[in-house]
């Protein structure tokens, strides 16, 4: 038998095992219960005080705790649940040996406050300087943060608790990096290099300087009360988007591969496309032009039309200039189609899961396949007529899909976009 | 799968503390020279980036305020690559070049972590006290000078490099699979041309900090990575380095000629827990690459820190004909950024047609006079991630 090959000669990269964490709760079936209920996980910060930040809420997950707690152990925590659900469902490989490569997308790493005001208190003076942190920071007493605190740390313990093959790789391309991890891991495939890939995506950064600096960029939605209905996309009064916790994990593997093993196939991963937008560190282009090519090229990797696509999981941060830009950018690729596509965003329940939402994402989206239902778009009281998207307003719609584009846009002119499909073409 | 494209290096950008471009840093290295500062943040021990103009790669001042040092350096260096490739303003190939950059993170506002600690110290520490400093007290921008995949936001900003953007992280490892992977790209046909790259400041308290919590800092006296036994550490140096890389038809057909060919990237995660693991490792990595003879040429990223020093030093020892090279000695330890100078000074050294002299007292860096054909790179990271690549002259 000759192996099963995409319309480019190419290995079929399909998805045999997911896992998924946010706050709306543990595993595919807590998630997709609620998300299809239209219930929000966002609630009003109380891992830590609020007093004098302009935004308040969050979609942290407070029901996993990590002692003592960074954002960076958190991570690390939600990636292992999550790749541990996606490995039972995919079967693959022994416990503590998966067969292929690590693709991580991780937030950036440094040292937290907590940490950070522990060892300011080790000084023991009222009034010091950076050298006298210095003068305190060595000797082995605080040994456990530099490990913690180094970028490669999650991956790294990833590697060691699941043991993947090689040197496993963390990556960061803002919100676009859970997207990546699944580009990086079917571009493997495809070259041969691996037959499986593992790629996990995690954010655990519900932390005080986190939500400090995104509200002083203005990115944060302020409409606090209630905090369920903060995240507005493609709403006229939505004013920014709302910081949220999760992670994501896909045991991606050739088609033959997995045929070879009667491994499950959830779906398959058609197309990736990439495109940088050089015009601004957080704004898109106002032309659109990067982002219709990102959709463009990732259409043309899957090698399919437009006419194919019957659903796109949005971006839908529910920042006034991003739902706008991709209501843009779809028009000029699908035409008059972009207002009959039914389109949703996942964030205006789960928040913006940011390094882990094109794994979170995506997910849904092959969830979305399975039950042939489309989770809605929640708080949609008041559309946007500058955006006339085929909202699912609300409730979650029936619907027959066969193809899912999901989008992913971020600071750094950071695009890509993913197909998904239930079947291999 | 169709036949691998051969990897051509064309382009190569470096910054450090010797100065800026190829020909600067032949000299300083011919010259032996070493640029240190054992005073600024005495007792520790860093190498300064040598003065350099950011207008000339960076026009735009507005361009520069947006970034923090790490990213100003990466961004000059990545202006010089593109320079070197001959592809800088070419916005057909721009347009299209895919970047797989290392990177750590930005500085922080020294001023206003140290005003919270000492309110904190004095017991103003109401709940919302980090809060209101954070609100008021950083500035709105500094995230994005932070953030790791600004740098290359910004070198797409700056040299509308617009293809594909990819920020590796993970210290010393992150560079290595950069190269790796742009490699793999190339050589299957998904990419035709890529920037590679990263950029480190190596005069950062927060970083200080950081590597000191694991004792990793050299500190006192500085001394050359081989001679560290007794006192180990790493002295930390400001570099950046970028290399474009393009499959060999890519090359010929703009007519560019190469410094060298990247024929092998290979890496590993070793068990640093056992005793020797790095030793293994590389030696597991050695056969993969494809060396010819005995006695060749090997650059190598060391650190200074123990033990990886000395088990990379035990595998060295199993190689003894090699000339080695340890980069650490002349530019301190730029993390991220090893790698890539590694790379770069084994295409630069195939290209000038010898390596560049031993600087080392101890007598482990052989003196070396045949024009070099192959150029084994290696890291070790300070505390995981091994890796391995072999440059070789285009036939």
């Amino acid at each position: 038998m000759t192996a099963p090959r995409d319309k480019h000669g190419r290995p079929i990269v399909v998805v045999t095992g997911m896992g998924i964490v946010t706050s709306l709760g543990a595993g595919k079936k807590d998630n997709w219960t609620k998300l299809t209920a239209g219930e929000s996980g966002i609630k009003t910060v109380t891992r830590f005080p609020i007093d004098g930040l302009k935004s308040t809420m969050a979609g942290a997950i407070d029901f996993v705790t990590v002692e003592p707690f960074s954002s960076t152990s958190l991570s690390e925590r939600l990636a292992v649940m999550a790749t541990e659900e996606a490995l039972e469902q995919a079967g693959i490989g022994s416990k503590g040996d998966f067969p292929g490569p690590l693709f991580l997308a991780v937030a950036p790493v440094e040292t937290e406050w907590p940490q950070r005001l522990e060892v300011g208190r080790a000084v023991g003076k009222k009034e010091f300087d950076y050298f006298d942190l210095l003068r305190v920071s060595g000797g082995g007493k605080f040994a456990e943060y530099h490990h913690r605190f180094m970028f490669g740390s999650v991956a790294s313990h990833l590697a060691e608790t699941f043991g993947t093959k090689g040197s496993p790789i963390s990556l960061s391309t803002a919100c676009a990096s859970g997207a990546t991890s699944i580009q990086l891991g079917v571009e493997a495939i495809r070259r041969g290099d691996a037959d499986a890939a593992l790629c996990v995506a995690a954010e655990g950064t519900v932390n005080p300087e986190a939500m400090v600096r995104f509200s002083l960029l203005s990115a944060l939605s302020t409409q606090n009360a209630p905090p369920q209905a903060a995240s507005k996309p493609f709403s006229k009064n939505r004013d920014g988007f709302v910081m949220a916790e999760g992670a994501g994990a896909l045991v991606l593997e050739s088609y033959e591969a997995a045929m070879a093993r009667g491994a499950p196939i959830l779906g398959v991963v058609a197309g990736c496309g990439e495109l940088t937008d050089s015009f601004h560190r957080t704004r898109s282009s106002p032309d659109g032009k990067p982002i219709i090519g990102c959709v463009r090229k990732t259409l043309a990797d899957a090698g399919m039309t437009p006419e194919q696509i019957d659903h796109i999981n949005a971006h839908g941060t529910a920042t006034p200039e991003n739902d706008k830009m991709e209501y843009l950018a779809t028009a000029a690729v699908f035409g008059e189609r972009a207002r009959q596509i039914p389109v949703s965003s996942n964030k205006s329940m789960v928040g913006h899961t940011i390094s882990a939402a094109g794994a979170v994402e995506a997910i849904f989206s092959l969830l979305t396949l399975e039950h042939q239902r489309i989770p809605p778009t929640i708080n949609y009281d008041i559309p946007d007529p500058a955006i006339p998207f085929d909202v699912v307003a609300n409730k979650a719609r029936d619907a027959r899909v066969t193809a899912v584009m999901s989008n992913s846009f971020g600071f750094g002119g950071q695009n890509a976009s993913l197909i998904l499909t239930r079947e291999p073409a | 799968m169709s036949e691998r494209k051969e990897v051509w290096i064309t382009g190569i950008g470096i910054v450090s503390s010797l100065g800026e471009g190829l020909d600067a840093h032949w000299d300083a290295l011919n010259a032996k020279r070493i640029n240190v500062d054992d005073k600024r943040f005495a007792p520790y021990i860093v190498h300064p980036l040598a003065p350099v103009s950011f207008d000339a790669q960076i026009p735009k001042k507005g361009d520069q305020r947006q970034m923090e040092a790490w990213q100003r350096i990466g961004t000059y260096a990545a202006g010089l690559a593109l320079d070197s490739a001959g592809v800088k303003g070419n916005q057909e190939i721009l347009s299209r070049m895919d970047m797989v950059i290392a990177a750590g993170g930005g500085e922080r506002d020294i001023a206003v972590d140290m005003a919270i600690l000492n309110a904190d110290a004095q017991g103003n520490s109401s709940p919302g006290f980090l809060n209101e400093r954070l609100m008021n007290d950083l500035r709105p921008t500094l995230f994005l000078a932070q953030l790791s995949n600004l740098l290359a936001g910004n070198i797409a900003i700056v040299h509308g490099v617009c293809g594909t953007s990819r920020t590796f992280m993970g210290e010393e490892a992150a560079s290595i699979d950069a190269a790796r992977i742009a490699l793999a790209r190339i050589e299957a046909g998904q990419s035709d041309i890529a920037l590679i790259g990263a950029a480190h400041n190596g005069e950062r308290p927060d970083l200080l900090i950081l590597y000191e919590f694991g004792d990793f800092n050299l500190t006192d006296k500085f001394a050359p990575v081989w001679a560290r036994e007794n006192n180990s550490g790493f002295a930390m140096g400001s570099a950046g380095v970028f290399l474009v890389m393009e499959s060999r038809e890519h090359a010929e057909a703009r007519g560019v000629k190469p410094y060298a060919k990247l024929t092998k990237v290979v890496a590993d995660l070793a068990q640093r827990k056992q005793l020797g693991a790095v030793t293994k490792s590389l030696e597991s990595l050695w056969p993969k690459l494809g060396i010819l003879t005995d006695n060749g040429n090997l650059i190598t990223g060391a650190t200074g820190v123990e033990p990886v020093t000395s088990e990379e030093k035990a595998f060295l020892r199993q190689h003894p004909g090699f000339a080695v090279r340890a980069t650490g000695t002349t530019f301190g330890h730029t993390l991220e950024t090893q790698f890539p100078l590694g790379l770069a000074l084994a295409a630069l050294s195939i290209s000038r047609g010898a390596l560049f002299p031993p600087n080392d007292p101890t007598g482990f860096e052989l003196e070396k006079s045949e024009p070099p054909t192959q150029i084994v790179v290696v890291g070790a990271g300070h505390w995981q991630g091994e890796g391995m690549a072999l440059v070789e002259a285009v036939k």
